[in-house]
């Protein structure tokens, strides 16, 4: 790919980028959140054309006008979200568009035995039969891979493949992409996980703000500092040292709590918990602890069987969520989709989805929408949100500007307690460091943070105490200076109260 | 009078009423199941009956004699397919609503029917055609007690729906051009990326829509009306949707729901004749298949069984 230019309206998303792939090569394509990387991908897989530039496969030049095109060439794409149809199989997804057939029917038997060749080829293990809504995320990426490898495609492009993947499954991945490079494939990999390049990539290019920075080979000569340098185009403090905490009078006391989850199982079973002004509380746990349904009972999503939550003192068990956002909590949700931007609306109206009702944003039942436009626009540029304009529908960010609204909004309330669950979640290191430092920055002003996480890494890093949650319960307090990822590990698993990792 | 002779009875004017309603409702899954929401389908179903009728007497006039009817049939297929493109283009290419398109196209097209028939007749409705699709016995099986209940003063229609409902099943469920159908009325984008062309599977699954349209209008009329006038098809079409979602989108369920809402009107119909039935009030028997209608759709038929992309216009490279 040559000169790529693409433009959407006056926004630049690709400006003049060049990326050159060898056979048989994994080649990374770095870039913050936002920077043009899935915008650059879909030019090569033909779903946008590009204004300028030109691309060549194999030498020739070719134009790429729809993912048929790409298909024939043999450039396959697994999407960031995935493209699968829920209520198809496995198997019916994967030859869709490409049906063998007997008569006017579509041959199963050859189908199926087809898939599983290709699945037993390259070790890809999967579930022909299954419909896609009852398997997991990380055979619904095997099929996605499938899907390439059945059309016969020989450069697969991989969108932030590991965004949605447990660790377990990432490393299974890696292992995946090894295997197809050893079968003659060739790799893009988008992504802005560093650790990740460094472990599987041979060549690795950086995009900046739409802009080509430069390729460089990874090897010893390369670190993650330095490719997070040329991605952000700043240093990076990846341990950045945090002033010391100075815990004040309780915020949130949570006492006895038990939850049941969708399924009318008990999940949280008589959790108690106490968070302090001034300080972060770093819950480590696996998924499925009851981390979410701790989160919903305090945020007011959902209502607890029994057990008592008191924020400064005042009991507000099972209040609905606007009346615990007036008592003072700000919550930064999990599913930033789901429940923490209307995807629909604006940037603007997401700005004030608590707060609307209120002066100035409302006077005697009418939106002053001219005051929510000057809150959007401060907001903006305080927090650094990248979008062409603040009538911009949220769902057309990147996923790292999204979350940079949404802690922008919690965080400009300045709440009392400041519920984090999983903030950084798929965001790249600079938009990472920045959502950090924002968490430090409103410990500082003396309020409570409580941070919930899978990464031990992040845990460790912000928090000023770590509380383990392990079925339902909080097993142990430990202070992050004192303690290993190898001790939270060995409580995070179900080990004993106590010493007996020493 | 024996419940098995109220069978006999009942059965046949049951299939009668059912036959319109089961092939409409195979014409709103084709719809559907590619992602557009036919509410049009009560306005197709007027024009093919219409279709039906104009036809059937010009070739009557032209001595195509018994013939006339069946051939009209085709003929409403035909302009029930090209009628449906006042909603395949608007809604496919435009991306207009489909719900307001829906209504608009029925008030068109009654509007358009009685215009049309207007102009060629000089009077608001058409004469009674000469030649209709009759009742017949169907020879051997009508003579076997029991079973014949479905083989008496039949009309060979019927046959042809249910005959339908299962070709229908087969194409969507076991050819490639039904898993490519769903596909685009599921996950557009991602039949887009796997090289299946969304507008096109949405043209031709609104199209055939119509074909079924025109087609069941038209067996309206020239099986049950034997005219064309304002008040010919009356809710007909809305009752064909109902049908196709208390099926669950799926034909062999269409061709059930569509056989049980024409039992529910051939009881409103001849109820009063009938014993037992004749004791509950006429009211309550017509407004049955209705007030089932909505008993069905509120408790045991849930959203989830539609397919996830209907009535939402497919936009290349929308996140």
């Amino acid at each position: 790919m040559l000169n790529i230019r693409k433009e959407f309206g006056t926004f630049v998303a690709n400006d003049n980028i060049t990326l050159q792939l060898r056979k048989g090569e994994i080649h990374a394509l770095l870039g913050e959140n936002g920077a043009g990387k899935s915008t650059l991908m879909n030019v090569l897989f033909g779903l946008y054309q590009p204004e300028g530039g030109e691309i060549r496969v194999h030498g020739k030049k070719v134009d790429i006008e729809n993912p048929n095109i790409a298909n024939e060439l043999g450039i396959g794409m697994v999407h960031q979200h995935f493209m699968l149809v829920e209520k198809f199989t496995v198997t019916e997804n994967i030859i869709l568009g490409l049906e063998p057939k007997s008569g006017v029917t579509i041959d199963r038997d050859t189908a199926r035995k087809k898939v599983m060749e290709i699945s037993e080829q390259y070790g890809l293990k999967i579930d022909p039969d299954a419909k896609i809504e009852d398997i997991s995320v990380g055979m619904q990426q095997r099929v996605e891979i499938l899907k390439t490898l059945y059309r016969g495609a020989d450069i697969l492009i991989f969108d932030e493949p590991t965004a949605v993947l447990t660790p377990q499954e990432i490393q299974e991945l890696i292992q995946i992409m090894k295997r197809l490079i050893a079968e003659g494939k060739s790799i893009i990999l988008i992504t802005h996980k560093l650790k990740e390049i460094m472990q599987v990539a041979d060549r690795c290019t950086v995009i900046r703000r739409g802009r080509y920075i430069g390729t460089v080979e990874v090897d010893e000569t390369v670190n993650e500092d330095s490719l997070a340098e040329m991605m952000v185009g700043r240093e990076v403090n990846f341990a950045a040292e945090y002033s010391k905490a100075d815990p004040q009078q309780v915020v949130l006391d949570v006492q006895g709590l038990v939850v049941k989850d969708s399924r009318g199982l008990k999940v949280v079973e008589g959790l108690d918990l106490q968070i302090r002004a001034g300080e972060v509380l770093g819950i480590a746990g696996i998924d499925g602890n009851g981390q979410t349904e701790l989160i919903e009972s305090i945020s007011g999503l959902k209502k607890p069987e029994s057990g008592k939550v008191l924020l400064n003192g005042k009991d507000v068990t099972g209040h609905t969520p606007r009346k615990m956002t007036e008592a003072g909590i700000g919550h930064i949700p999990q599913d930033r989709h789901k429940h923490g931007l209307v995807l629909d609306y604006s940037i603007r109206d997401n700005m004030v989805l608590q707060t609307y009702y209120k002066e100035p944003f409302s006077k005697r039942g009418l939106m002053n929408y001219k005051a929510v436009a000057e809150k959007a626009k401060a907001l903006i540029e305080k927090f650094d949100v990248r979008t062409p304009s603040i009538d911009v529908a949220a769902r057309a960010l990147s996923g790292g500007n999204q979350q940079k609204a949404i802690i922008a909004r919690e965080v400009d309330r300045s709440p009392d307690l400041l519920i984090a669950a999983q903030p950084t979640r798929g965001l790249d290191v600079g938009a990472i460091e920045f959502i950090h430092e924002q968490l430090i920055k409103e410990r500082e002003k003396g309020r409570a943070v409580l941070l919930i996480s899978f990464e031990l890494d992040e845990i460790l890093h912000v928090s000023d105490r770590i509380a383990v949650l392990y079925e339902g319960k909080i097993v142990g307090i430990r202070d992050p200076k004192e303690t290993t990822e190898q001790e939270l590990g060995f409580l995070m698993a179900g080990g004993q109260r106590g010493d007996e990792t020493e | 009078m024996s419940f098995l002779e109220v069978l006999y009875i009942v059965v046949p004017v049951a299939l009668a009423y059912a036959t319109p309603l089961i092939i409409a409702a195979l014409g709103g899954i084709f719809s559907e199941r590619s992602g557009v929401v036919n509410i049009a389908l009560e306005g197709i179903m007027i024009i093919g009956a219409a279709t039906g009728i104009i036809t059937t007497l010009t070739l009557t006039d032209l001595g195509a004699g018994v013939f006339s009817p069946w051939i009209s049939l085709l003929v409403a297929m035909v302009v029930g397919a090209l009628f449906s493109l006042f909603l395949a283009v608007p809604a496919i290419l435009w991306r207009a609503d489909q719900t307001v398109l829906g209504v608009a196209i029925n008030m068109l097209a009654i509007g358009l029917a009685i215009f049309v028939v207007r102009v060629l007749y000089n009077k608001g409705q058409t004469d009674f055609i000469e030649y209709r699709i009759a009742k017949e016995n169907v020879p051997f099986l009508s003579d076997i007690p029991v079973i014949k209940m479905f083989f008496i003063n039949v009309q060979y229609t019927s046959f042809v729906a249910i005959a339908l409902a299962f070709v229908v099943w087969f194409v969507i469920f076991k050819t490639p051009f039904g898993l490519r159908l769903r596909s685009v009325g599921e996950h557009p984008m991602a039949a887009d990326t796997m090289g299946i062309n969304v507008t096109k599977m949405r043209f031709m699954g609104v199209m055939l829509s119509g074909a079924f349209g025109g087609l069941a209008g038209a067996v309206y009329a020239v099986t049950v009306t034997t005219n064309f006038s304002g008040t010919t098809i009356v809710g007909q079409g809305f009752l064909a949707i109902a049908a196709m979602i208390f099926g669950k989108w799926n034909p062999l369920g269409a061709l059930g729901a569509g056989l049980f809402f024409g039992f529910a009107q051939a009881l409103s119909i001849i109820g009063s004749n009938l014993p037992v039935i004749n004791n509950v009030p006429q009211l309550l028997l017509l407004i049955a298949p209705y007030a089932l209608t909505i008993l069905a759709l509120a408790g045991l038929v849930g959203r989830a069984d539609a397919p996830k992309s209907v009535g939402i216009p497919y936009i290349k490279g929308k996140r």
